[in-house]
């Protein structure tokens, strides 16, 4: 590999890519874009969780019970209804993901002192929220429940007791379960896994389309000082994407940095190689623009997204699936990420999962050098 | 008209499926992330590894551990000396929650003081955290519940009834599976994904290669160009949506409830919509990267901010509003409607208006786009 010509082929795809100034904002607005639809809007939180509500008692007691649960942060009340059919249809239009019953008999057996039954109906469609929903809503029902029976015991003039346990709960890394400081560490993973492989993912099958490769192989230009070469400008591309990435999410979404912003970079970098190395793979195989874009938006979007620990834990997968997520390289960036991040921890703790993604980096590179055949096919 | 449409539409046909990578592209390739995703799209949280540093080590205690071990929810893979090996546990994230059982703790309650537990998670999983602090919570009430019934027996009272109890039911989905929400979610994703991107990049590079010229050269007229280029992708998507529908049956065992006529007459209007936005992008891309660029830009938010994985009832204001113009998210629900709600017509009516609307906007656009760029 020369020195010289390697530059030249940078500084050819340099120009290519800078003339083509639609591609080039593309490729600085879609992080930024993303971040910014992340940081505002997305976020993991159930808040407000639209309810309606069938009160077949309307009594005090009752409207004591649904203010308990208007007050609390969870829920909101949306509708009242008097049959089964509009609460269905409610949750049917998705107006509304919970519905609640009050019996007839409520605020009788309250005060008879016999246990009533709180009915809660979730949207089931979405599982994910309608677990949380509920959950919710059990704890609100135990509250109201618990102060009853103290009022109770204090009429009958028996002594106040104690609960005898209470839960107190931190999470760790993330006092506030603030959403961003989970999700911007693992948006920079996607929009670079996304990015880069897109990019990488054109330049040699383009070549061949448009014909120009036939007079790169008629120069003195070596193989890997092309593939080399066509990657300089783009890895310049992502690691502006990085820089992008972290100073938004630092300054604009307040996600703080407890680890060393020097490793994070670093390791952004070796992540980069091989997302570009893989689109320059598909490239070099399938010499067609159409098919090693739509693969590398395949390959790199959706699995970064699902199969990378980035929303969904990883834990919580089947088996089978598990091990799949280990030939995602998304999967050890992002841990790596979350470590740099929120619990400030280095490579003495992230060694295996940096290792792993060098592994990775070097598999990638060595695969472009070895399929790519820089000479004329006879047709 | 019908013939010259006829012959474009062979080329067409010709053009996609003479290539065996292309066909596994349109045809495979959504079958096999349709499976392992909806695999991995799971937020049922089971089984989660924990550690115990039980300081107590009295009747007590381990009668709140196997409460904890009991329900399922946790599992007890760890058991911790000192707080500096929780940390170590934690930084390398080998559990995801800790229970701290105070010292005292069984003295602390026979006093009838409270005793407090702690419950450490690991919060740069939020969605999972929240839900298991969840279940800590409920496993911790009701053993506190049980000792205060015990504590007031031992103390010569009459057992009190608990005042209310709250009963969850799961409408649609009784057991809350997570893979019904998400199966019929993916197959709109999928066919968002190849519908926009094989049509644009298809279009841009007849331009780019310079063989749109010929075409231009040729009698064919606009609406038998558009159409020539757009109908083989609908096609294709409607096989790769009946192959998708199929293998949610054979391996999810998920069914249509409702009207599956309705559900494909409905389908074609999300097909189209998204044609007439391939067709405004390669209308206005000149190579295929920039093409596909754009595609991607439109793409990501619509299917963030389409309810897929984040509920849009969660968004702020303004961008729920702005999710109106995605077809993506009208297209869910009408696809979570017919297939797991079973309804029809009568409630989806508005998300089909929408649907519709949306529709004749974009393909009017790329009418409107395509004439400058023909001409």
């Amino acid at each position: 590999m020369k020195r010289q010509r390697l530059l030249a082929v940078a500084k050819k795809e340099f120009l290519h890519v800078s003339r083509d100034w639609r591609s080039l904002f593309l490729s600085l607005a879609i992080p930024v874009i993303l971040i910014m639809i992340f940081g505002y809007a997305l976020t993991l939180d159930l808040r407000k969780v639209p309810t309606v509500v069938w009160d077949q008692s309307r009594t005090r007691e009752s409207r004591e019970l649904l203010s308990l649960f208007d007050g609390s942060p969870y829920f909101s009340m949306v509708g009242y209804h008097d049959n089964y059919e509009d609460l269905q249809l409610t949750l049917d239009r998705g107006h509304a993901m919970v519905a609640m019953v009050i019996p007839s008999d409520f605020s009788q057996k309250i005060n008879s002192q016999k246990e009533v039954t709180l009915q809660i109906i979730g949207d089931g469609s979405d599982a994910n929220t309608s677990r949380l929903a509920m959950g919710y809503a059990t704890a609100v029902g135990r509250i109201y429940s618990s102060t009853l029976t103290a009022k109770r015991m204090q009429l009958a003039g028996k002594p106040h007791l104690n609960p005898p346990v209470k839960m107190v709960s931190r999470s760790w890394y993330n006092p506030d379960l603030r959403s961003q400081n989970v999700i911007i560490p693992g948006i920079i993973a996607i929009v670079m896994a996304v990015i880069a492989a897109m990019l990488t993912s054109v330049t040699i099958a383009k070549e061949w389309e448009t014909g120009t490769m036939e007079q790169l192989i008629s120069t003195p230009l070596q193989g890997p000082e092309l593939i080399f070469g066509k990657v300089i400008p783009y890895f310049v591309i992502g690691m502006i994407d990085v820089t992008i990435a972290v100073v938004m999410g630092k300054w604009l979404f307040h996600v703080p940095i407890v680890g060393n912003a020097g490793l994070l970079f670093a390791m952004a970098a070796i992540f980069l190689t091989g997302a570009l190395f893989w689109g320059m793979t598909l490239s070099i195989v399938l010499k067609s623009q159409v098919l090693a874009n739509q693969i590398a938006i395949v390959s790199g979007y959706l699995p970064t997204l699902i199969l990378s620990g980035f929303v969904f834990a990883i834990e919580n997968m089947p088996v089978p699936i598990q091990c799949i997520t280990y030939i995602v390289p998304a999967r050890y960036f992002i841990a790596i990420l979350r470590g740099i991040y929120l619990k400030g921890i280095g490579l003495e703790i992230l060694w295996l999962d940096a290792l792993l993604l060098t592994f990775y980096a070097g598999i990638m590179i060595l695969l472009a050098h070895r399929k790519f055949k820089f000479k004329l096919e006879p047709s | 008209m019908i013939h010259r449409l006829k012959q474009m539409l062979i080329k067409e046909f010709l053009q996609i499926l003479r290539d065996p990578r292309m066909r596994m592209v349109i045809l495979g390739m959504p079958v096999i992330q349709l499976v392992i995703m909806a695999f991995a799209l799971t937020t049922d949280v089971t089984d989660i590894r924990t550690a115990l540093l039980d300081m107590d080590k009295t009747p007590a205690s381990r009668e709140l551990i196997s409460d904890f071990t009991a329900g399922g929810y946790f599992q007890i893979t760890h058991v911790a000396l000192s707080q500096k090996e929780i940390k170590d546990l934690l930084d390398h994230a080998v559990v995801r929650a800790v229970i701290v059982i105070p010292f005292g703790f069984e003295k602390t309650m026979a006093k009838g003081l409270t005793a407090p537990v702690q419950i450490l998670t690991d919060g740069t999983d939020s969605n999972t955290t929240a839900i298991v602090q969840g279940y800590a919570s409920g496993i911790v009430t009701a053993y506190s519940n049980r000792k205060f019934q015990e504590h007031m027996e031992g103390q010569g009272m009459k057992k009190m009834a608990q005042p209310m109890d709250t009963v969850p039911i799961a409408w649609f989905n009784a057991n809350q599976e997570s893979k019904y929400y998400f199966v019929p979610s993916l197959i709109a994703v999928m066919l968002f994904i190849f519908s926009l991107l094989l049509t644009s990049i298809g279009i841009v590079k007849e331009k780019e290669i310079g063989t749109i010229e010929q075409v231009m050269v040729t009698p064919i007229k606009k609406i038998e160009f558009i159409l020539g280029k757009t109908l083989p992708y609908m096609v294709t998507g409607y096989i790769s949506m009946t192959i998708m529908l199929f293998v949610a049956f054979i391996v999810f065992n998920i069914h249509v409830k409702g009207n599956i006529g309705l559900l494909y007459l409905l389908s074609g209007l999300y097909l189209m919509g998204n044609m007439g936005i391939a067709l405004m992008i390669s209308a206005s891309a000149t190579t295929q990267q920039q093409a596909m660029l754009t595609s991607f830009l439109i793409l990501m938010p619509c299917v963030m901010l389409s309810g897929f994985m984040f509920p849009i009832k969660n968004m702020p204001d303004l961008v729920q509003y702005a999710t109106g113009i995605n077809p993506m998210r009208w297209y869910l629900e009408i696809l979570r409607g017919i297939v797991m709600k079973g309804v029809g017509l009568r409630v989806l009516w508005p998300a089909v208006v929408a649907q519709a609307a949306l529709a004749v906007v974009f393909i009017s656009l790329a009418w409107a786009r395509f004439t400058k760029t023909l001409s």
